[in-house]
């Protein structure tokens, strides 16, 4: 067991430090927000330059054939950034489909693609009625000659705005709820009848509402694998984000403690009273177990038994969410009244974090499942 | 960056267990397994057993009797005592005295004392804790003046743990009073504890049991050889000795353990129309706990990780401190699961001190232990250095607070 990093990974995390520091200032950053697209399609070049979109894809497809410990590394970076470009839609999510639920022609002509820079995906699974069940889809898919007709609604679709192609799942037999009968469809966002509605998430990112009517598919759009594919792909999203929310928990820390010490009232710094001294610490507890649980995301994103990956996965996000939900508010409390405002980084961390929190089940939504499937250490 | 234990590692945790298996006594695996502490007779066959073996001090240096293993390894094993459960090894002698005599007594002390404090031939218990210095340990009062070859102390020492079976007890007492800081007249004393002048005083605890005491020094005569270390130096082997505290304290695979057993008694509990186990809002509960144990466990290979390293090359680990405030919150939660599981039979109070007291069943045992290892373990969270100071701690060290 070493939980060191590699000479090779080290190097990864520190340029793409480097280049975070040079291109995500918090008034760059604010530029990149008020964009068009909402992100920046130069840093996102950058990313492609420094390998980062060709991580995960084995090196036959065009890829690098990085795992799980190069995403949480690069995530965390991006996590203490505040980046706001579609790595995880397109990368991790969208990469863990092609990369589990496509054929081998599929990946040569799309990886490489994605690997320039070229080529955004999103992910489209909630629907108004579905909460965090993954199983809860009125979307259909109907056989049409060859190929499918996709008839449904999906929200929040994350950079479902810009994306050039949709993942969806969608019904091809079965009741609402059923966990048979559902598939993953790969969907070019120009195809007729796929209608989008972008709009800003709380956080200052971007998502969309997208209408699927009468959309005529072929037959190979149909991804391979199902409701476990999307699962699987899940799981990877679900340690890709912990690790995002590890860095933001890091560097809303960080800025908490160097506030404490210059912020003087009652004519010393804040910092020297006990009372916040003690929550600061607690800051730093939740931090440690909460990264304690990004490495085992890390070192369970590969795991091929899906039920106790499953289980970890929830573990994972119930810590991580509890303790980003501590660390994101304590920042704002112990700050005062400058985090509660747009032009202060502070806040957007909370911001950041509770999107987090509430993405792939929220903490009730995992403790409910965990508890039903018997928790974290089932009898051997 | 390797995060799953390696072949060599899950072949070793088999051998361990094995051992175990064929060589705990099923008598003192039961009396555990029902939640209670081994008895004196049943601690010191157990290290005996261990230290034939090897394995009382695998910390150690291999000349005292330790063992070239990793930290990895050293955790495997303690975590699978834990989890059997069989008793650890008594913390006084194994990891604290042990240790100090190692780094600061003389080779007579080291020859004469470390074979029988790594084999439990003499129990030790600890003298640090006084009426006016608990957390504010260095303002002991306790005095030891020195007069020819010996030290005569007096003074008061409390929260002495198992000193009724103690047969020696390790003690900071202030040599000089005079010193500019209180922290540079303190030393580090062994006394025999049937020297004239020692008095032992039971205190009983909330749970009803006799685990604490009081220890009274009155004209103690200590030979000046007891001395450990320099004279006024004794905080150093003080802070040694707490440094040494540090992934023990969080105890994962004792609750590992606990809630095993509990999800057991859980399922057969009555909860009224439904077993306890099935009421969804205990089992949410339970899951919380054993989430937030999961990470516990995954940061103590963090800093077990990190103790593999050279001294040289490891830098202060915030992860540590994690260790002691979340290990005894999750223990002292656990306590309050198996209260809920009870219910009104928890009420059934157990008579700690009494074998049979239970005779014609008023409740199962496990019930009638809930509300006092409930109790007890409020302790957790203030014996070596209360969660406060700990946050003191993180606070100055890690936050430059």
């Amino acid at each position: 067991m070493d939980f060191d990093l590699s000479e090779d990974q080290r190097l990864l995390q520190d340029s793409l430090a480097k280049l975070l520091k040079d291109k995500y200032a918090f008034e760059q950053r604010k530029g990149y927000m008020a964009s068009e697209t909402g992100w920046s399609r130069d840093v996102w070049a950058a990313y492609a330059d420094l390998g980062l979109l060709a991580m995960p894809f084995a090196e036959d497809d065009g890829g690098l054939g990085y795992g799980a410990v190069e995403t949480m590394i690069v995530a965390e970076q991006f996590g203490r950034a505040l980046a706001l470009e579609p790595f995880i839609p397109t990368v991790v999510i969208g990469g863990a489909f092609l990369r589990h639920g496509a054929t081998a022609e599929q990946r040569a002509a799309l990886v490489p693609q994605i690997a320039e820079g070229k080529l955004l995906l999103a992910f489209a699974h909630t629907e108004t009625q579905s909460r965090f069940d993954l199983n809860d889809v009125a979307t259909t898919a109907k056989k049409d000659g060859a190929g499918w007709v996709i008839e449904g609604r999906k929200g929040v679709v994350v950079h479902g705005d810009t994306a050039d192609q949709i993942i969806v799942t969608a019904r091809v037999s079965g009741g609402r709820r059923d966990r048979d009968g559902i598939e993953v469809f790969l969907i070019p966002a120009d195809t007729q009848g796929v209608t989008r509605r972008g709009f800003k998430t709380s956080d200052g990112q971007r998502a969309a509402d997208i209408t699927f009517d009468n959309v005529k598919v072929s037959a190979d759009a149909k991804l391979n694998g199902g409701l476990a594919l999307a699962e699987r792909v899940v799981d990877e999203a679900i340690a890709a984000l912990g690790a995002e929310a590890i860095g933001c928990m890091e560097a809303s820390k960080d800025l908490t403690i160097e506030y404490l010490k210059t912020r003087k009232q009652f004519g010393r710094p804040i910092g020297s009273f006990q009372s916040l001294q003690h929550r600061a610490a607690e800051m730093m507890v939740c931090l440690e177990q909460a990264r304690s649980m990004a490495m085992l995301a890390a070192m369970m994103a590969s795991e091929e038994d899906p039920a106790e990956r499953r289980r970890q996965m929830r573990a994972v996000k119930i810590e991580i969410g509890r303790n980003a939900r501590f660390v994101g508010q304590q920042t704002v409390q112990m700050h005062g009244g400058i985090a509660m405002t747009m032009e202060y980084v502070g806040g957007h961390y909370l911001k950041r974090l509770t999107v987090i929190e509430n993405m792939f089940g929220d903490v009730d939504h995992h403790l409910a499942a965990l508890s039903e499937e018997g928790g974290v250490f089932v009898a051997a | 960056m390797e995060l799953r234990f390696t072949d060599e590692e899950r072949a070793f945790r088999q051998e361990v267990r094995a051992w175990i298996d064929e060589n705990l006594p099923a008598e003192t695996r039961e009396r555990m397994a029902s939640g209670r502490t081994p008895t004196k007779a049943m601690q010191i066959d157990w290290q005996k057993r261990l230290y034939a073996k090897g394995w009382a001090v695998p910390h150690w240096p291999v000349e005292w009797g330790g063992q070239k293993w990793s930290a990895i390894q050293r955790f495997i094993l303690s975590e699978e005592m834990q989890s059997t459960p069989a008793p650890s090894p008594l913390g006084f002698n194994a990891n604290m005295l042990g240790p100090v005599m190692i780094a600061f007594g003389t080779e007579e002390q080291k020859k004469h004392f470390l074979p029988k404090i790594a084999s439990l031939d003499l129990w030790f218990c600890q003298g640090f804790s006084e009426p006016g210095a608990g957390s504010d340990l260095a303002s002991l009062k306790t005095r030891a003046v020195r007069e020819g070859d010996h030290y005569i102390v007096n003074g008061q020492k409390t929260w002495t743990t198992l000193a009724q079976h103690a047969d020696w007890i390790f003690l900071l007492v202030r040599t000089d009073p005079g010193a500019a800081k209180q922290q540079e007249g303190i030393s580090f004393l062994i006394a025999d504890m049937k020297t004239p002048g020692i008095t032992v005083r039971p205190i009983i605890t909330i749970d009803g049991a006799h685990e604490v005491n009081e220890v009274f020094l009155d004209d103690v005569k200590v030979p000046v050889e007891n001395l450990i270390g320099t004279e006024n130096r004794g905080w150093d082997c003080a802070k040694f000795l707490l440094s040494n505290e540090r992934t023990g304290q969080a105890r994962v695979g004792a609750s590992k353990e606990r809630i095993r057993r509990l999800k057991l008694i859980a399922k057969e509990a009555p909860g009224g129309a439904r077993p306890v186990m099935e009421d969804p809002r205990f089992r949410s509960r339970l899951t919380e706990v054993e989430v937030q144990l999961k990470a516990l466990e995954m940061t103590t290979l963090r800093v077990l990780a990190d103790e593999n390293r050279q001294l040289s090359q490891r830098k202060p680990n915030p992860a540590s401190s994690v260790l002691k405030i979340r290990g005894t919150e999750l223990q002292q939660a656990i306590s309050e699961l198996y209260v809920m599981a009870a219910g009104p039979y928890g009420l059934v109070a157990s008579d700690p001190e009494a074998d049979r007291w239970n005779e014609p069943e008023v409740a199962q045992d496990w019930q009638t232990l809930a509300q006092a290892t409930y109790f007890n373990w409020r302790k957790q969270s203030i014996y070596g250095g209360s969660t406060e100071i700990q946050k003191n701690i993180m606070a100055k060290a890690f936050l430059g607070l």
